[in-house]
């Protein structure tokens, strides 16, 4: 295909940016064509998002030109990028939840009538714009209130409102729902058809797929590939991002029938009632139990009471009501040490809030939960600790190598395969597994559900929770779906797809099987 | 009878208005407000040397502002430009105002109790309530709640103190200069508290030793109990004012121990943090350096 007249709506050519040790960016470039959906494609820490924030000016190249529409703005401000009609779209979203929306999209450019703002005025426009761009969010609510895919909307509607032509957005379907990532499609592609370039970073091959004409990839801070969609596929994709070929995530259409589990053995929930922060019984009353040798994958947009229940089975939160067994021992009441010397395993969602303490080493980080099995005559056996380390590092290809690294220094993948080696090397017979790849690259992706796979296969019971669709669909051999509280559906795999889950993750199909 | 009682009770709430609208402003902002009983203390001596070197209550005005304005900065200076724990910071504002003021009370006035007397407003023999009506402090006071809650609510500073006190980071990256929005707020907070301490030592037309006598977390209670908002904050100062007036006035039936009554604001403001009046829920980045 032959270059367009036109000049690029951004270029970026050689740019290098070190933060202390790490080299995020060594000669990395990317050019968009104007009125273009570009997807960014790379692992976690492949440098996509560092590349970004240096385009939108929260951070300046150590080398390397920027070029928006012809003109070189090498190292502007955030402020000129903003001016420019660059706008970004945080992974994390940039919102004060105590504003309303239409105060959110105008903080930083208020209208003003005689010296005071405007607020008629700000809602005014705030719903105009929200009318014509199609992204339909009340605008006199607290972002409080709002759902997730409304948030996502409202920092949409801000770069829009500062006249935003070249759109950045960072992962933005990492929280939202199918039908919730299908209007967001439809969105972009108006804001496209309205005349604005925009890039996607993501990691999502189907989402690459889906929406983008071409793709720039990214490997270890350079740029390796750019590609035009419609010519590749995604293993094309996935070998550029890893640099050899990866197993994608596989459909596994003939999974074993479920075995009905014997009372005693696996985990069983028998009317599990949680409160949460604001809902009185955010686990509504569920009943379940997971087989030994069965992933039970439980899908759902997250917030519908995921949390509270892996929190209650782990024990860090109190069951108000209903019963939980591990290989029909009754733990209901057991502090999280019993339940893990029962046979209970949990990788906790969060890494860095539940999973890992960051400043400590990778050594420590192994035995958390466990210490008291690494002692000697009432001290840290330290030999022990350091024996146990240096297996799990080497079993679980933890990078780099070094047990007395703080944690905090390595990437988010080696960081979740600490965590999964450790709670892999209990002696446990049921596995929580919550969100195990959140923020992991398609390596590790592919190394981490191995290990879960073979678990299942030695005749662990795994209960996996994942706001990830795709990965609830390629690891169980049963597909439950958690809404409001309550496990809305329960069905083997093989019935189970995205179009049949759907319905139940958004409510707009009901009924409850416990 | 009821008069006196609302014109005591006013006269008691106006310190706690003015230190209660400077510790609302700064914890919008995010920034603790742990130091109105210094910014208070500094307005006081301030006032006190001002109105007696240059002989007039206006002049005094003037200078305790500035000794407000001089401490909002220095505080704000450390726990924005130096990212320092905020309540440390805090704390040490308020020993810092105790020891300066006490330091150049001996050099001023070769005392280490009380400057000599000097200009207030009004004149003497003067009834309570044309009193209060002469010194323009009061109206002062009186307004100072309504003017902030529509300056917090309805201008463009209040809307990006607000969101620098909830969430920084998404103010800074639209653009809104997170750092000069809270110096503005801690400088602010200076001067609002320190107009209370002027207030007080004008009122008694002297300087005492410590004479702001913990009004400052008096004032900062009544934010926490106003739930941030500062028109309820004002209110709350009204409140403990009132409490203090019936304690001064039951004094003489010796009714209850004055110190029941002095534990009033504290016992309803931890009644207030536990919820019971309310979700109370403090501005999120209350005390993070980072923006």
């Amino acid at each position: 295909m032959s270059e367009t007249a036109q000049a690029p709506a951004v270029r970026l050519t050689g740019i290098d940016k070190r933060f202390g040790a790490v080299q995020a960016n060594r000669g990395a470039a990317i050019e968009v064509r104007p009125g273009e959906i570009h997807a960014l494609v790379g692992e976690n820490g492949a440098g996509k998002s560092t590349l970004m924030k240096i385009l939108s000016g929260m951070l300046a190249p150590d080398a390397g030109t920027i070029e928006v529409g012809g003109r070189d703005v090498t190292g502007w401000s955030t402020a000129q990028a903003i001016a420019a009609g660059v706008g970004m779209v945080h992974q994390h979203f940039m919102l004060v939840p105590t504003l309303t929306v239409a105060e959110n999209v105008v903080l930083g450019r208020e209208p003003v009538s005689v010296g005071t703002f405007d607020r008629a005025r700000a809602l005014r426009e705030v719903e105009e714009l929200a009318e014509q761009s199609g992204l339909r969010v009340p605008a006199d609510r607290l972002v409080a209130d709002l759902s997730v895919g409304e948030a996502q909307r409202v920092e949409i509607l801000k770069t829009l409102y500062r006249g935003a032509r070249v759109l950045l957005l960072d992962e933005p379907t990492a929280v939202l729902s199918p039908p919730e990532v299908t209007e967001l499609w439809k969105v972009l592609r108006r804001v496209r058809d309205g005349g604005a370039t925009i890039i996607l970073i993501t990691h999502k091959l189907d989402e690459v797929m889906a929406v983008s004409e071409r793709i720039t990839v990214m490997r270890q801070g350079e740029t390796v590939e750019r590609l035009a969609t419609r010519d590749t596929s995604p293993e094309g994709i996935a070998r550029a991002m890893v640099g050899r070929d990866v197993a994608l995530m596989v459909q596994r259409e003939g999974a074993p029938p479920a075995a009905v589990p014997a009372a005693g053995t696996g985990l069983e929930v028998r009317d599990l009632v949680v409160r949460g922060a604001r809902i009185p019984r955010a686990v509504d009353g569920i009943s379940f139990s997971v087989a030994p040798g069965e992933i039970l994958g439980i899908a759902g947009v997250e917030g519908n009471g995921q949390t509270e229940l892996l929190d209650a089975l782990a024990g860090l939160r109190e069951a108000a009501g209903g019963s939980i067994r591990v290989g029909g021992v009754d733990l209901t009441t057991d502090s999280v040490r019993e339940r893990g010397d029962a046979g209970l395993s949990h990788i906790p969602e969060d890494r860095h809030r539940r999973g890992l303490l960051l400043e400590y080493s990778v050594a420590e980080n192994l035995i958390f939960g466990q210490q008291h099995h690494f002692t000697r005559r009432g001290m840290l056996d330290r030999a022990a600790i350091d024996a146990h380390a240096e297996s799990r590092i080497a079993a679980y290809d933890i990078r780099p190598a070094d047990a007395r690294l703080p944690v905090r220094a390595l990437s988010g993948g080696n960081q979740q395969k600490v965590v999964i080696a450790r709670e892999m090397a209990r002696a446990f017979s049921v596995l929580l597994a919550a969100q195990p790849t959140r923020g992991v690259d398609v390596g590790a992706i592919e190394f981490i559900h191995a290990q879960l796979r073979r678990a299942r296969d030695e005749g662990k019971a795994i209960l996996l929770v994942s706001a990830e669709l795709r990965e609830v669909l390629a690891l169980s051999d049963r597909v439950a779906v958690m809404y409001g509280g309550r496990l809305v559906t329960v069905m083997p795999r093989r019935e189970a797809s995205e179009e049949v889950l759907g319905p139940w993750m958004t409510g707009a199909q009901r009924g409850a099987v416990a | 009878m009821i008069l006196l009682f609302l014109a005591q009770t006013l006269r008691i709430a106006i310190p706690f208005l003015f230190a209660a609208a400077g510790g609302a402003l700064s914890e919008r902002a995010g920034i603790v407000a742990l130091t109105l009983e210094g910014f208070m203390l500094g307005g006081a001596f301030g006032a006190v040397l001002g109105s007696y070197y240059g002989g007039s209550a206006w002049i005094g005005i003037a200078a305790g502002v500035s000794a407000g304005m001089a401490l909002g900065a220095i505080h704000a200076v450390a726990c924005i430009r130096f990212r320092a724990d905020q309540v440390v910071t805090g704390v040490a504002i308020n020993l810092f105002a105790v020891g300066v003021t006490r330091f150049f009370l001996d050099v001023a006035f070769q005392s280490s109790s009380n400057s000599p007397r000097v200009a207030g407003f009004g004149g003497e023999g003067l009834s309570a309530l044309t009193a209060l009506a002469a010194n323009p402090l009061v109206w002062m006071g009186v307004a100072v709640m309504p003017v902030l809650a529509f300056v917090v609510a309805r201008t463009t500073f209040g809307l990006r103190v607000r969101a620098v006190g909830e969430h920084p980071q998404a103010a800074a990256s639209v653009g809104v200069p997170v750092t000069r929005v809270r110096y503005v707020a801690v400088v602010w907070s200076g001067i609002l508290a320190s107009l209370g301490g002027v207030y007080l030592a004008l009122d008694q037309h002297q300087f005492t030793d410590n004479m702001t006598a913990g009004r400052g977390f008096i004032a900062l209670a009544a934010v926490i109990f106003g739930r941030w908002h500062p028109v309820r904050a004002g209110i709350a100062c009204l409140l403990f004012a009132a409490a203090e007036t019936l304690q001064i006035q039951l004094q003489a039936a010796q009714v209850i121990p004055s110190q029941f009554v002095e534990m009033i604001p504290y016992l309803l403001t931890i009644i207030a943090v536990a919820g019971v009046v309310g979700r109370s829920r403090p501005p999120a980045a209350l005390n993070q350096a980072d923006a």
